[in-house]
Formats: structure tokens, sequence, C-alpha cells
């Protein structure tokens, strides 16, 4: 809730800071800048830089922030750390009272603590001393060693001066005190509005990780390896998906026997998620790479089937009546005239293709792999490693994002001349 | 002497509903080599239809045409055709566009370089060779249509509305060019446009299509485009017996749309 609230916030203030910054210095008058109309001129609306940078460094300080990152300046209050201590006051059976102090020593993650000597001090009520971890709770026995005990009809009847009685709460110092309904107390240190390490690791922790498990390697394989596995399997089940799609698209464009043959299999096949495919392919072909092969293979045999088809039905009439009437065979329409015409089709496919075959993979590396990126996330998810699996996370979405600019750069190579015709 | 010849063609369109179109009913024509007949008629008397037919890109219900006395039954590589837009091949540079025919026909760079380049210098586009078509202005892509259909070395030029597409001044500019290309080259050109004056000025013969059924309604024989080869068209349109002709069909064809809209008004009512 706070997080969306700060996100909003730091939203709206870039956007009013960087306006009036923009306004003051833009002297560059460019083509669009001169439009006046621009409120729905969608050829306008170009992603501004300094929205993009500010999105993606708030995105960093917001996790830094909550982490408790060294590498943000700033931070939500962290969970207490350190020693504090609280009052209680017994009452035995016969009503005597007595006061004694609990000494708590709250220690980090990943920290050695040890218990503080503490002197008993005088009565029959003894000073105790208990450790906790942070973000934790600790029952502390605190009549253990006072002279009477619960066992004898002893019951503690206030906390730091405030009475109490069983399921009862109490606000001590660095933290609350709650009274369980056997009547021991339950201390626990404030939270603070930080995250445990282990939901959300700082972002240096998983930098960390990811400089160890590249020169380390995880689970038997380099993370090279576990990638390049993964990526592997998409390039390889993509081109075999293509390799069948593609003349398969065409035929279906150009005969009606083959459209009418394999439109109900397309058709049918086109809603089915190639994730609701993984039982079945393990079934049949085991886990093995076969069995990643053929689903990368399914996920983009029908995408591409459907593009070339696209592609074929896409060509203009007259385009097709040109060629013939400069006396070009029928190959040398298909050859010069209907597979240059689809590319642009085949290509917006493939970009498809290629990210629903990269989330495929992943998907089925979750299931059963002994390597690749989905594989790494889910052990590490089964150890709690959070860290590794952000790291992780955030690796299969660079590479995606990673293959759709490679995809979309051999576009604009290879069809410079889609959207223009 | 090489003729087309169109004998008793009509077109019938069967309509999913049961009922049909007559596109064309009876149409009989003859062009010699080396004609130039322009096309002119009210939108949907059949202009196209008859100049799809005699690509060969659709049969006739009835009828036969001849072009040299062979019968047409497909597209083919001598009669070549100019679509109003959109028929450049985008994927190809200019010159890949213009050399598509001979290079079809199993042509080497060395037999149609010459071609090529010439017919570029004559539509003016020589320094835009390797661009790309979709670089070019409408104006740019029908003069590279043109230079495409020419370089193929067709017996019949067959236009549909080439020009359409065009501003004023470019549309006089090309249809200079259309005038100096078919007295150079001699071809027989048909053309479709629905400009009474580009009519009147790129037709030595000019047909008056009427609609339902599509028919020849009147044809005319005229001497503006032989005069109009080289000359300025703004001075030919000033010849005496312009304006009257011109005001002759505008009227005709006036009269024409007033029936169709009078018949669908009487449907209606
Ligand atoms: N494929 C088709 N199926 C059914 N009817 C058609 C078809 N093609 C043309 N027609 C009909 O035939 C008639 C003639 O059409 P055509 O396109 O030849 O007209 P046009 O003279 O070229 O018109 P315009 O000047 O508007 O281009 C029209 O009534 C049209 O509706
Ligand atoms: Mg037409």
């Amino acid at each position: 809730m706070i997080v969306l609230l700060i996100y909003i916030v730091i939203f709206i203030v870039a956007f009013v800071v960087v306006r009036l910054i923009t306004q003051r210095m833009t002297a560059i008058h460019d083509f669009t800048s001169l439009k006046t109309v621009t409120f729905g001129d969608e050829s306008t609306v170009r992603p501004n830089r300094w929205a993009s940078i500010i999105s993606v460094a708030s995105v960093f300080l917001i996790w830094g922030a909550f982490t408790g990152s060294h590498w943000t300046p700033v931070h939500v209050p962290g969970p207490f750390v350190g020693d504090t201590e609280f009052t209680y006051l017994l009452e035995a059976p016969d009503g005597s009272r007595d006061e004694a102090t609990v000494f708590v020593r709250v220690f980090n993650v990943g920290e050695k603590a040890d218990a503080m000597e503490v002197d008993p001090g005088d009565g029959f009520a003894k000073n105790d001393s208990a450790t906790v971890l942070a973000w934790r709770s600790k029952l502390v026995p605190m009549d253990k060693n006072d002279e009477v005990t619960r066992k004898d009809g002893a019951k503690v009847v206030e906390v730091d001066g405030q009475p109490i009685e069983p399921g009862g709460t109490v606000d001590v110092a660095d933290g609350r005190v709650v009274m369980t309904g056997k009547g021991t107390l339950n201390f626990s240190p404030d939270s603070g509005l930080q995250m445990e390490p282990v939901w959300l690791p700082p972002p240096e922790a998983v930098v960390k990780r990811l400089v160890e498990i590249s020169k380390d390697g995880y689970q038997n394989f380099t993370l090279w390896e576990h990638l390049g596995w993964s990526l592997y399997r998409v390039i390889l089940g993509f081109f075999l998906g293509a390799i069948v799609g593609i003349p398969l698209g065409y035929a279906m464009g150009l005969s009606d026997w083959f459209r009418g043959w394999f439109d109900p299999i397309v058709e049918f096949m086109r809603p089915v998620p190639p994730l609701a495919l993984i039982p079945l392919v393990i079934i049949w072909a085991g886990i093995g790479e076969t069995g990643k092969i053929i689903l990368l293979f399914l996920a983009s045999l029908w995408i591409m089937t459907i593009a070339a088809r696209a592609g074929v039905s896409g060509v203009q009439i007259t385009k097709v009546h040109a060629a013939y009437s400069l006396g070009a065979s029928k190959w040398q329409l298909m050859r010069y005239v209907i597979m240059p015409n689809s590319l642009p089709e085949i290509f917006t496919g493939a970009r498809v293709a290629m990210g629903v075959c990269w989330g495929t993979v992943v998907a089925a590396e979750l299931v059963a792999a002994e390597k690749g990126a989905g594989m790494m996330i889910m052990v590490a998810s089964r150890f709690q490693l959070t860290d590794i699996v952000l790291m992780g996370i955030i690796l299969i979405g660079v590479i995606g994002y990673g293959i759709d600019i490679a995809m979309r750069k051999c576009e604009d190579v290879l069809v410079p001349w889609k959207g223009k015709g | 002497m090489s003729t087309l010849s169109i004998d008793n063609v009509s077109m019938r369109f069967d309509i999913p509903d049961g009922s049909h179109i007559q596109a064309l009913k009876d149409i009989t024509l003859e062009l010699k080599t080396g004609e130039l007949m322009s096309v002119l008629g009210p939108s949907g008397c059949g202009k196209s239809t008859l100049l799809n037919i005699i690509a060969g890109f659709m049969a006739p219900t009835e009828g036969k045409l001849t072009l040299n006395n062979v019968p047409i039954t497909k597209p083919g590589a001598e009669r070549g055709m100019v679509f109003q837009q959109g028929a450049l091949f985008d994927w190809m540079s200019v010159r890949e566009n213009v050399s598509f025919g001979p290079r079809m026909g199993g042509q080497s760079p060395s037999e149609y370089d010459e071609n090529v380049d010439h017919l570029l210098d004559v539509v003016g586009l020589q320094d835009f060779k390797s661009k790309a078509v979709y670089e070019l202005s409408g104006g740019m892509q029908q003069r590279v249509a043109l230079a495409r259909c020419l370089a193929n070395k067709p017996d019949v030029i067959l236009m549909d509305e080439p020009l359409g597409a065009l501003d004023a001044l470019t549309r006089e500019k090309m249809q200079s060019l259309v005038l100096k290309l078919w007295k150079e080259t001699g071809k027989t050109i048909v053309l479709i446009t629905h400009s009474v004056e580009e009519a009147l000025l790129l037709g030595e013969r000019l047909l008056v299509m009427a609609p339902r059924p599509g028919r020849i309604h009147k044809e005319y024989r005229l001497p503006f485009a032989d005069m109009g080869v080289g000359a300025d068209l703004r001075e030919i349109k000033k010849h005496p017996d312009y304006a009257p002709t011109r005001e002759e069909i505008l009227s005709m064809i006036w009269n024409m749309e007033e029936e169709i809209m009078g018949r669908t008004e009487g449907e209606k009512s």
C-alpha cells in the first residue's frame, strides 16, 4: 500500500519537475515539437526518455529503500536491531509483587548473538536475558529463574507498568509484548517497514549472487550454461516450428485443399496455450530434451503457420495481376511476389513466436529440467534463495527483451518496406 | 496488321443472393496496332471489367477476344497493364521493378540493361534507380509503373485510371509523357479514365460506355491526341472543336448519371 503510494508520488513529482525543467530548456524545434495538435495525435507521443530513466531508477530506489540497501541513500525505517529491555511485574499467590527486567538482544540476519550476562537482581523475580532475530518474535520464559514460578501460581500482571492479562498486548520501548493464553510473554521487536531478505533481498545481494553464480555456477552448471541451454532450446524449437510452419502456411494460402485440410487443426490448436501441452508432452516424450523441443516446436508451429498464411492472403491482387501480366510463371510469382510480400507478416509472427517460446521454455524448465533458467529459479525457490530467484527472473526478462530487440533489428534490415507500401 | 479484336463479349456476374449483374453486354470492338483509345463512362458501367477481360484476368461469359488472331485466355506478357496504384513491388528497387518483366522472361542483364536505363531516362527517374519504391511520390511511382510495363515490350498497353490519383499538374505532365511514349513506341493503348479532358486529350479514339448493362454508347475519332504529341496540352484545349466536344460528352455522361439516379429512386418508391 505504502509502496504504491510512494510510487504514485514519485510519478507525479517527476512529471512536474521534468516538465518544468524541459520547458525552460527546450529550444529545439523539430517537426513534431511544432505540431500544435498533440493530444490525440498518436504520432506525437514518443516515449519521454526522462520518464523512462526515472521510472527504472525509482523501481531500484524503492526496492533499495524497502530492503535497507547500501546503494540507496534513503531507507524506510528498518527493523529494530540492538539491545532493549522491558520490565514485568510478577504477582505471587500470596499477593506480594516484585518487578524484574528482561534484557533482549535483537540481532540481524546472518549475525550471531550471544545472550547478555545479566545481574539477577533482588526480590523473588529475577532479571532475564533473551536474544531474538529481527522480524521474528520470541517467547520469554521470564519466570524460569524466578523464586516463585507460574507453576506455583505466580502470574505477570504488568509489563512496563501497564496492566496485562492473557491475550493482551503492551507496547514497549522497541517492540511489543503479547501475553499468550498460558501467561508467557512473547516479545516481537519493531519490524519497521523494510522487507525481510527472505522475501525480498536488497539489490546488492542479487548482484552479489550474480557475480558468484557466474563464477561458480549453480547446480552443476555454470550460469551461462543454464541460460545458453534455455536459449538453445528456444532457437531450435522455433526454427523447427518455422521450417514446418511457413511452408504449411504458404500451402494453406495457395491451395484450397490444404486450407480445408489444415484449417480445423490450426484453428483448434491456436487457442491451446503451449503450457497446457506440457503434461502431455511429458507423458509422450519424457522430461528430457526431446520433450522440450517438441513443446517449443508446437508452440511456434501454429503461430508461424498462421503468420505465413496471413502473409499470402495479404498480397494485393493487383500485384499478382501485375506479375502475371509481366510474364511471370507460377513459380516466379511465388518466389518474387508472394514470398517477399509475406515477409513482414512472417517477421511479426516470428517475434510473437520467439516471445511465446521463451515463456514456454522457462515454464517447462520450472516443471522439470536439470539445466536452464527456469530450473535454476525453481530449485532456488525450494531453498528459499530469493536472491537467486530474483536474479533468474531479471535475467529471463532481460534475455526476452534482448530477443525482441534483436528480432526488430533484423526486421528493419530485412523488410525495410514494412508498413510503407 | 496486328489487331486486338473483341467480338460480342458479355460478362455477367452471379451474386450469391441469386441475382446477377450484367456488367457488359455485346461489346464488339477492333483496335489496330498503334491506336490509342480512351474509355469513358459513368461509374460502374463495366470499364474495369472490360479491361480485366482483355488483360486475361477473367474470362467473359460470352464472346471471344483475340490478339493477332490468338485467343486471349490468360494474362500474358504481350498485354501489359498499368494499374491505378499499389501494383509496384515494394521489396524491389525502382530499377528491379522496371526490369522485372525481362528478368522473368529469362533475359540476362546485358540484354535488358540498356533498354531499362533508357526507359528510366524517358520517365525522368534516372537519379532514382536504386531508391526503394516507397521512397517515391505518387507521380513518380506511376512513372515507374509505366516504365515497368514498357520494359516488357508488350503489344498492347492497358491502363485503368493510371493517373487518377495524381494532382492536376503532375497529371498533365504524365499525359504528355503518355502521348510521347505512344508516338515513339507505336504501341496500342487502351486507357480508362474518369476525366473527360483526359479522354479527349489522350483519345485518338474515344469510347463512351453506358451502364446497365454495360455497353458501347458512342465512339469518337478525335484529332487532339495527334496534335498533343510534343505540344503544350493547354494550347490544344483552345482548339475550336475542343470545347464543344467536351460539352457534348459531359452532358451525355451527365444524362446517364441522371438516368441511373432516377431509376434507383424510382425503384425505391
Ligand atoms: N467481382 C465482381 N462480382 C460481382 N460484381 C462485380 C464484380 N466486379 C464488378 N462487378 C460489377 O460489375 C459492374 C461493373 O464494374 P466495373 O468495376 O467494371 O465498373 P467501372 O466502370 O470500372 O466503374 P468505376 O468507374 O467506378 O471504376 C458494377 O456494377 C460492379 O458492381
Ligand atoms: Mg474501374
